[in-house]
């Protein structure tokens, strides 16, 4: 009950709470303007804000000041000058250690790494000096205003290298905050809390939603607390957890998952098929889905997806990345710690495959809503259910012709679970 | 625009034009002088009479013309979305690929960036192979699964057509000591480009080729742009061909042809005696970054038409040709169609070759049989051994 209350809660943040003066919402009062935006405009407007509130914040990065790539940043130079937002030559090591060191000064650092393929060059700087300045120097020196902003997931034709998703590389390493909105409301209002946030960040953006994505973004200053999960979608049978661009794909399974054939109309209808295998392709019940967006990756929000799977006894993750060490495996290992007396099934991984990111084959390399459908979690429940209903509507069947229909359809429904 | 002077060596301009349909095969030397002189940074620049002959400067505007031909197509090709992903095209590079070629051989290496289309052309590369390869398809150079950015061909010593700025440069050295070790007399040409130019990784290599006398030359294709950004706002000293320091440089027109055959055959003596040395080639692109780039939001059209007329270097060799007596212009307008007709072919066959095997997602990643097992979308479900 309590869990119910707690999840509950954090769908609704209750306006001045828990974060002191500023104002924190993710749904627009009715006074509050909003604005219909896709995703690079809520980024353009966030830096906008982030740029206006604090004198001592920057945004550089290859080609940021004719708008960037993506336009993120357009009208950026025109509005605070070349002083505050500037084009860096091209070595990505250079401009995330330059970023550093300007954060260690007490800036707020906003650095554009072109495609998130291009990071592993700043690697080094990100792993090495990035995450550890404020522990080895006993807390004398942070670079907490630093965020690196890349774009990042697949785009439909990017191939090897615009396409990649190198969350879990960042994972792994304690001391920065990886952060993924899923559209543009929450990237707005993520993106202010990475900036605003006292450690250091890398926001990852999915690239396929700059332009695809489109939502009713409020035109104030507001702020998305980071290491909080969202509930987007209530359910018992099942948890999906995800983040980014593959949520609109996992809601997509959930849909289906969901729809309920009315099989006694078609029995009516097409009782001479009714067999074995005729039942298995009329049949079909809904399977409720939960669907859970966990917008900070590290640290992530364990309690959330933990309560959600203790409800559902089963919990699916599907990301872009490859699966073997994807950050999917992490969030099984924790899961099975924390819930495995509750857990009904395995729990489930719907990702890329262990391949490159590949030019032609990435139709096959993508986890689509089928493979997401199919997969044994999503399905067994289905499964299960199914196995119990043909049996009785089997025998049922049989003795149609044969005895009173009454005597056993009260024998099959005991079957039924 | 400064047209190069003749030297008279040979006697093609007082032959009757009776005997003219022998021009195209006369290797007879000439010397012609480059447009504009090099200019040098701790090195003898190489002199300006460059030795060519007739037979070589038609198919220098054979080659650029057919080049050419084929970028434009590749464009609307990728308009036509045949082509997806991302498409860099070389137009107004030519002379580069060309002129290299001309002064070295095809066991010499080159390596380059993404910009690779006309660079696997000059290797020797088919324009079937180009355009299956730029449309994903089996007949594709690197059999479909490269794309645009990764040509390669082996047998040419072409080693790629790489999709990350400045990657290409460690390997290229290390290449070069492949080459030194086994006393061929061969050595490397590593490309990059103006913006790769600030990477950290050019001057580790840089360091470790002149510290080792690697027989490596490091060709800076500086066509101004690194993408959007001009090399006077990247680049506190746009002088690339010096920013090796103690490392000889040389800077080159590259939209001359004939100079950068010079160059490139001054640099191959040069880095077989002495090590490393980086040549500058001033040239230029017509179109964006890439197709996603309209290449009118950092440079103005002006700019761009300014360059196509008075430096465009299939024009150059057109002069040449035509101030020499080795064509006329309606040889040249009939090599052009030729050519045209040349490249039409070859998209459609192109266009005729199947996609690779879904089952090619998964080979190439390990040596066959190595038995590393991958996993599909759902661990349980799909299983599959590496090829």
């Amino acid at each position: 009950m309590a869990s119910l209350l707690g999840r509950f809660c954090r769908k609704l943040v209750v306006p001045g709470s828990a974060h002191g003066s500023r104002m924190i919402s993710t749904t627009a009062c009715d006074s509050e303007a909003v604005k219909s935006l896709n995703l690079y405009s809520a980024i353009n407007q966030a830096l906008h804000i982030a740029l206006e509130t604090d004198p001592r914040s920057y945004v550089f990065g290859e080609d940021v000041g004719f708008g960037g790539v993506f336009r993120c940043t357009t009208g950026l130079a025109e509005r605070f000058g070349k002083n505050r937002v500037f084009n860096t030559p091209l070595c990505e090591q250079g401009i995330v250690g330059f970023g550093i060191g300007l954060a260690a000064m007490g800036n707020r650092a906003v650095v554009e790494i072109q495609f998130a393929d291009y990071i592993y060059p700043a690697f080094d700087q990100i792993v090495n000096e990035a995450a550890k300045f404020r522990y080895r120097s006993g807390n004398q020196f942070n670079c907490g205003g630093l965020t690196i902003r890349a774009p990042y997931g697949a785009v439909g034709h990017g191939g090897h290298y615009h396409s990649q998703s190198p969350e879990a590389f960042f994972c792994h390493v304690p001391g920065i905050k990886v952060v993924i909105p899923r559209s543009p409301r929450e990237a707005k209002g993520l993106l202010l809390s990475s900036i605003r946030d006292p450690n250091p960040v890398v926001f990852f953006e999915p690239k396929w939603l700059y332009r695809q994505a489109v939502e009713e973004v409020p035109e104030h200053d507001y702020m998305i607390p980071l290491s909080q999960a969202e509930v987007i979608r209530e359910g018992n049978d099942i948890t999906l957890v995800g983040w980014g661009a593959q949520l609109t794909v996992m809601e997509q399974a959930c849909l289906d998952a969901e729809k309920v054939l009315d099989f006694i109309f078609q029995l009516k209808d097409n009782w001479f098929k009714v067999s074995n295998m005729g039942l298995e392709l009329i049949m079909q019940e809904g399977i409720s889905c939960e669907l859970i967006d966990l917008k900070t990756l590290l640290p992530w929000d364990k309690e959330t997806v933990e309560a959600s799977v203790k409800k559902t006894g089963r919990l699916l993750i599907s990301h872009e990345a490859p699966v073997t060490g994807g950050f999917g495996a992490e969030i099984s290992a924790t899961i099975l710690e924390r819930c495995f007396l509750k857990l009904e099934a395995p729990v489930s991984r719907v990702c890329g495959l262990d391949t490159p990111f590949p030019l032609v084959f990435e139709p096959f390399y993508m986890p689509t809503k089928n493979k997401a459908s199919s997969s044994s979690s999503l399905s067994s429940p289905l499964k299960k259910k199914r196995h119990y209903l043909i049996m009785g509507l089997h025998v049922w069947c049989r003795y149609w012709m044969q005895s009173s229909p009454l005597l056993i359809t009260s024998h099959s429904i005991c079957f039924f679970r | 625009m400064a047209l190069s002077r003749l030297s008279l060596r040979s006697t093609t301009f007082l032959k009757p034009s009776s005997l003219r349909r022998h021009v195209t095969t006369d290797t007879t030397p000439i010397t012609i002088e480059t447009a504009a002189p090099f200019t040098s940074h701790q090195c003898d620049p190489p002199s300006r009479s460059v030795e060519t002959s007739s037979a070589e400067i038609l198919s220098f505007f054979r080659d650029m013309a057919r080049m050419r031909r084929m970028e434009i197509a590749a464009d609307s090709l990728y308009k036509s979305k045949l082509i997806r992903g991302f498409c860099h095209l070389y137009d107004g590079q030519e002379a580069l690929a060309v002129g290299m070629e001309a002064g070295i051989t095809k066991k010499d290496a080159i390596i380059t960036s993404y910009r690779d289309h006309c660079t696997f052309l000059g290797r020797g590369g088919e324009l079937v192979d180009a355009f299956s390869e730029l449309m994903g398809r089996m007949r594709g150079c690197s059999n479909g699964k490269g794309g645009s950015m990764h040509f390669y061909k082996k047998d040419a010593c072409f080693y790629g057509g790489h999709g990350i700025v400045g990657a290409q440069i460690p390997l290229g050295c290390g290449l070069a000591f492949a080459q030194k070790y086994s006393k061929e007399e061969n050595v490397s040409f590593v490309l990059y480009g103006d913006g790769a130019a600030n990477q950290g990784q050019l001057f580790e290599a840089l360091n470790i080729a002149a510290l080792w006398d690697l027989p490596a030359i490091l060709v800076c294709e500086n066509n101004h742009y690194g993408m959007g950004t001009a090399t006077w706002r990247s680049a506190k000293s746009p002088a690339y061909f010096k920013r090796g320091d103690y490392v000889p440089g040389l800077k080159v027109d590259g939209m001359d042809v004939l100079a950068v055959k010079q160059a490139c055959k001054f640099a191959k003596e040069h880095a077989l005696k002495n090590g490393p040395i980086i040549l500058e080639m001033d040239t230029y692109r017509y179109h964006g970054h890439s197709m996603s780039d309209p290449g009118s939001t950092y440079r103005t059209r002006d700019e761009v038409s300014g360059v196509r007329q008075v430096r465009d270097p299939i024009e150059r060799v057109r002069k040449l040709l035509l101030s020499h007596d080795i064509a006329t212009e309606k040889e040249l307008k009939d090599m052009e169609k030729e050519v045209r007709k040349e490249v039409d072919d070859a998209v459609a066959q192109a266009k005729e070759s199947p996609v690779p095997e879904a089952s090619e997602l998964f080979t190439n990643m390990y040596v066959k049989d190595c038995g590393v097992e991958s996993f599909g979308a759902d661990r349980k479900e799909l299983k599959v051994t590496l090829a």
